[in-house]
């Protein structure tokens, strides 16, 4: 067993790209390897800026030799035929063995040797690696047929335990030699083997490990904080971003002028961390420190003091913009500002975003004025949404787009505007995803819940709707956040019609499954039709879930799907219809000439008969249970509704134990039938149970 | 500050880079005599960087952004200020070794500065180019661009060129550890002859520059500029004079920025200018291109479009 090392030395991977070419590095090896039938033991990858390593730990010498066997054509089959297999398997007719008539050929494939199999595969995964964005470079580049890579290449190592796997790719060639740091380290360093390679690096000032420099600049940046008396705001992100920018990293702090903590903390925070990649600290109280950590690359000769002033100073500098535009905005009202949304094309077919704001002030309004947002103010609802989208034209949201919203509210604060209004400024694109916050404050849900509606109202309108993974104007996130502020504020409205409404269902199915909620029984109730509050219809699919999980529901279920299977098979034959396979029993039901035989079946039920008793028990809690379940249904009290249709559970099971509903007497049959068709009915007032799987 | 007094002065860091690249092999060219709005609009590097031609050069291009003008009351931002340009095709094997030796050259210690190369993609919208690279810190602030150009005029570059940017003045408060740009030492006294200052040589002219780029310059010429040079660009491809042509793409470039300082062209109009100017370098590369196409392929067999 051997080991093999691969390094491919280039010029600064992006950081961003790093993780996902070592784990590509990896996986392309472990295929290429698979394809001539090696496995390793293990394999171990590394990134750093520089380089893309790997480690396969455990490789056997040379493959495994293999025996392939193929059928040829029968003995007394005609000449061509032979010739055919033998030109095939590249064999004489002699080395042909016949077994029971047929000729059969044994190809013995000898084992390869793995370096030959390494120094096939490794060019193979070079030139069809899937950088997301890479380039051509130097006198190769001459023509666009050139080797392509996210940055020049520059060397390749490749070591078969102590043996270089002779590799060459477009001009670069392998060999035992890589370079270390690019300013700690000069001339070449040399790799005896591969359990040398991260020592012999680590001496060159690189360490090849990315959790390790990932641990190193946590940890230190840590400490460092500790030591000036602040915490360290832990930022994962941007510690593997650092990790991928360093090969020796060494986290300094340095402070800023606490004149700057006036301008809105998440300003400050956005650009250190985003312009500049520093972490940012906490004091004691909680709030911002004046104070960075950046990580350096070096261990530099004065300690840090030349790197730490020099950031220092770019960051007073952004800082000052960063204030500059704080002290700008402040001076124009966002009302002012608003009138410049005029300019702005919000999407060609929709017109401008004043336009959008319009509609939104206007739905804003109306969601108040009706109630159906309670207590809140209609009047600060519009006022609030003729400003939600003012901070747009901000030169600091033209600085730092993620601070949209924010900012507005620190303006419409720093105005004097109504605390309410402010707030509904801020949050008004809340929530974002699954996890974030939903407003709950009465004038935020108002705006939040109009801006999302109408976008979504407004792209269904022009047919632009969201399709596979396209979906370019966020409406799934959008319905996504109607729901969450519909379900948690308890809103009562109907939210859609049409496309769009079948839009929320299946969102509202997604969104539910992490809340355990089955997606068969929101169809159950979406089935019915009808349904568009979304409270509504979660509560009867919460009453529908407790149902069916009880050992009444189940079997109210089961008995409902033989009624309804009886029920569709006998329309089916009353229509002389052939059913194939119809998946929904209840589906038939909806044919206009199977409902028409119903009613002849209903009309005929008079009983003229003697019911027998389990039948005469069955009418008798359907007399009950239908006037029951339609009360709890108008009071919106699914769990009242739901013990009605338990209450038929039992005289069901009867009904099914004792009678037999395909009687040789027409008139038995047709009201037994009828008798089915009133438990469908009366479940179908709560649900669709046809669509409940199970 | 013992590093304040060592430092080079304004001059003495273009004579330095002019030194170090010249002895690379570059020719050192002069500014283009042309208002542009960056080094790369230089026909050194436009034009150059297409066809398979070996070219090195390095030159200062004066870059005028009449947006960025403060009237001379901002210490870091200017409407007129310079650039270094490097261009190499093909790119060198060691075009960031080469970089790196520039910047030891004019007084940054890699040992005590923090140098980086963190990713930073170009592209022109107006020159139908874009390039992969980074943008070099020093010590958390950008200090040059870095490109391998793939296209440019939309074509592919083949060979690819490397360019490098220097943002001169940045450089220069860094080195000389300044907070002004107009603080800067231009030149060094020598004898009893002082010393002058950036801010000497400049502050009338951002001054007095930002108060025409903003609201003098009279918009009804500026349109006209605009469309003269647009048609003269085109006259001039239609008669076989590439470089001629692009000299009118740059203007009608130049004069499209100052139209936006004036705040005179729309939100909607000013997609509709960019294609212009675009339509204007891209018809002019193409031209240079089909001028020379022949004789590329004569010289270099093998080499094609």
């Amino acid at each position: 067993m051997a080991d093999f090392l691969l390094e491919l030395l280039c010029e600064e991977i992006p950081a961003r790209m790093q993780a996902k070419a070592s784990e590509d590095l990896a996986r392309l090896f472990g295929e290429k390897l698979a394809e001539a039938g090696l496995k390793a033991e293990r394999v171990t990858s590394h990134v750093t800026p520089r380089r893309l390593a790997l480690i396969a730990h455990g490789l056997p010498g040379e493959t495994q030799a293999v025996s392939e066997e193929y059928k040829g054509p029968r003995t007394f089959a005609p000449a061509q035929a032979l010739e055919g297999f033998l030109r095939k398997t590249g064999l004489t007719q002699d080395q042909l063995e016949d077994r029971g008539g047929v000729w059969f050929a044994v190809v013995e494939k000898p084992g390869r040797a793995t370096v030959d199999v390494l120094a096939e595969a490794v060019p193979a995964i070079v030139r069809a690696f899937p950088w997301p964005k890479s380039m051509r470079w130097g006198d190769a580049s001459a023509t666009t047929e050139s080797l392509r890579w996210v940055r020049p290449l520059q060397g390749i190592v490749a070591l078969f335990d102590d043996a270089v796997v002779a590799i060459e790719i477009d001009g670069v060639v392998s060999g035992r030699e890589t370079v270390g740091h690019r300013f700690h380290s000069t001339g070449a360093v040399g790799i005896a083997d591969p359990a040398a390679y991260a020592g012999a690096l680590r001496a060159a000032h690189v360490i090849v490990d990315q959790q390790e420099r990932q641990s190193i600049i946590e940890a230190r940046a840590k400490a460092l904080a500790a030591e000036a008396g602040y915490t360290l705001i832990e930022d994962k992100g941007l510690v593997a971003e650092n990790a991928g920018l360093t090969e020796w990293p060494v986290p300094l702090l340095g402070q800023f002028d606490p004149a700057f903590l006036e301008v809105p903390p998440e300003v400050i925070q956005l650009t250190l961390r985003i312009n500049q990649k520093y972490f940012v600290l906490r004091d004691r109280a909680g709030k911002l420190a004046p104070a960075f950590i950046c990580t350096a690359n070096i261990e530099a000769s004065d300690g840090g003091a030349a790197i730490v002033a020099g950031n220092g100073k770019v960051l007073a500098a952004r800082l000052s913009d960063a204030r500059f535009f704080w002290e700008q905005d402040k001076k124009i009202p966002l009302a002012e500002q608003a009138k410049k949304l005029a300019r702005i094309t919000f999407h060609e077919k929709l017109g401008t975003v004043a336009d959008k704001v319009e509609r939104v002030a206007k739905l804003a309004g109306w969601l108040a004025s009706e109630g159906i947002v309670p207590n809140c103010d209609p009047a600060l609802a519009r006022q609030a949404a003729e400003l939600c989208k003012a901070d747009l034209v901000t030169e600091m949201v033209g600085e730092f787009p993620e601070l949209q919203g924010l900012m507005g509210g620190y303006y419409a604060r720093e105005e004097g505007l109504p605390e309410a209004v402010a707030a509904a400024i801020r949050d008004h694109y809340k929530p974002v995803g699954q996890g974030d916050d939903v407003p709950t404050a009465p004038v935020t849900v108002a705006v939040a819940l109009a801006d999302k509606l109408d976008t979504l109202r407004s792209f269904f309108g022009i047919d632009e709707k969201p399709t596979g993974s396209r979906d370019p104007f966020a409406l799934r996130r959008a319905a996504l956040g109607v729901i969450q502020i519909v379900t948690a504020n308890d809103l009562r409205f109907a939210v859609a019609e049409g496309d769009l409404l079948d839009f929320f269902a299946d969102r509202l199915k997604v969104q539910q499954k992490e809340a355990g909620v089955r997606h068969d029984l929101i169809d159950a109730v979406f089935g019915l039709g009808g349904e568009d509050d979304l409270v509504c219809l979660l509560a009867r699919v919460k009453a529908l879930q407790n149902f069916v999980a009880t050992e009444d529901g189940a079997n109210l279920l089961a008995g409902y799907k033989r009624a309804a299977n009886i029920l569709k098979k006998e329309s089916a034959e009353g229509a002389s219809q052939s059913q194939t396979g119809e998946e929904d029993p209840g589906a038939a039901l909806d044919d206009p000439d199977v409902a028409e035989a119903i009613r002849v079946h209903e009309a005929a039920f008079a009983p003229s008969y003697a019911l027998e008793p389990a039948e005469a028990a069955l009418v008798v809690a359907l007399d009950a249970a239908e006037p029951r379940a339609d009360a709890a249904i108008s009071a919106e009290d699914y769990e009242g509704a739901m013990a009605a249709l338990a209450t038929l559970r039992a005289p069901i099971d009867a009904f099914f134990d004792s009678v037999t509903v395909n009687a040789a007497e027409p008139e038995k049959r047709a009201a037994r039938l009828a008798l089915l068709q009133r438990i469908y009915d009366a479940v179908h007032k709560v649900a669709d149970f046809s669509r409940i799987a199970g | 500050m013992a590093e304040k007094a060592a430092s080079l002065s304004f001059q003495d860091l273009i004579l330095t880079l002019h030194d170090y690249w010249g002895k690379q092999g570059c020719v050192i060219l002069q500014p283009y005599d042309m208002e542009v709005g960056a080094g790369t609009f230089h026909p050194a590097t436009t034009l150059r960087s297409l066809g398979p031609e070996p070219w090195n050069a390095a030159y200062v291009q004066p870059s005028r952004r009449p947006t960025d003008g403060r009237y001379g009351e901002n210490p870091n931002r200017l409407q007129h200020y310079y650039q270094y340009q490097v261009i190499m095709k093909p790119s060198p094997a060691n075009l960031q070794e080469l970089y790196l030796g520039s910047l030891k050259a004019i007084g940054i210690d890699p040992l005590v500065h923090d140098i980086r190369f963190v990713e930073d993609d170009w592209e022109s919208p107006t020159l139908g180019a874009w390039g992969l690279g980074w943008e070099v810190w020093c010590d958390g602030m950008e200090v040059t661009q870095f490109t391998y150009f793939q296209q440019m005029g939309g074509f592919d570059c083949k060979p690819v060129a490397g360019e490098l940017t220097y943002g001169l003045e940045r450089l220069a408060m860094y080195i000389q550890g300044v907070d002004s740009v107009y603080d800067l030492r231009f030149n060094d006294p020598v004898g009893d002859r002082p010393g002058v200052s950036y801010g000497d040589v400049f502050l009338a002219n951002e001054q007095q520059m930002s108060k025409w780029n903003f609201e003098i310059a009279d918009t009804e010429k500026l349109f006209r500029w605009f469309r003269d040079a647009e048609a003269e660009c085109k006259a001039s491809i239609a008669a076989g004079v590439p470089l001629a042509a692009y000299d009118q793409a740059i203007k009608a470039s130049h004069v499209f920025n100052l139209l936006q300082a004036r705040g005179v062209i729309s939100v909607q109009e000013r997609a509709s200018y960019i294609g212009r100017v675009r339509d204007l370098a891209k018809g002019s590369c193409e031209a240079h291109i089909e001028k020379n196409r022949a004789a590329w392929e004569a010289k270099f067999p093998g080499w094609s479009l």
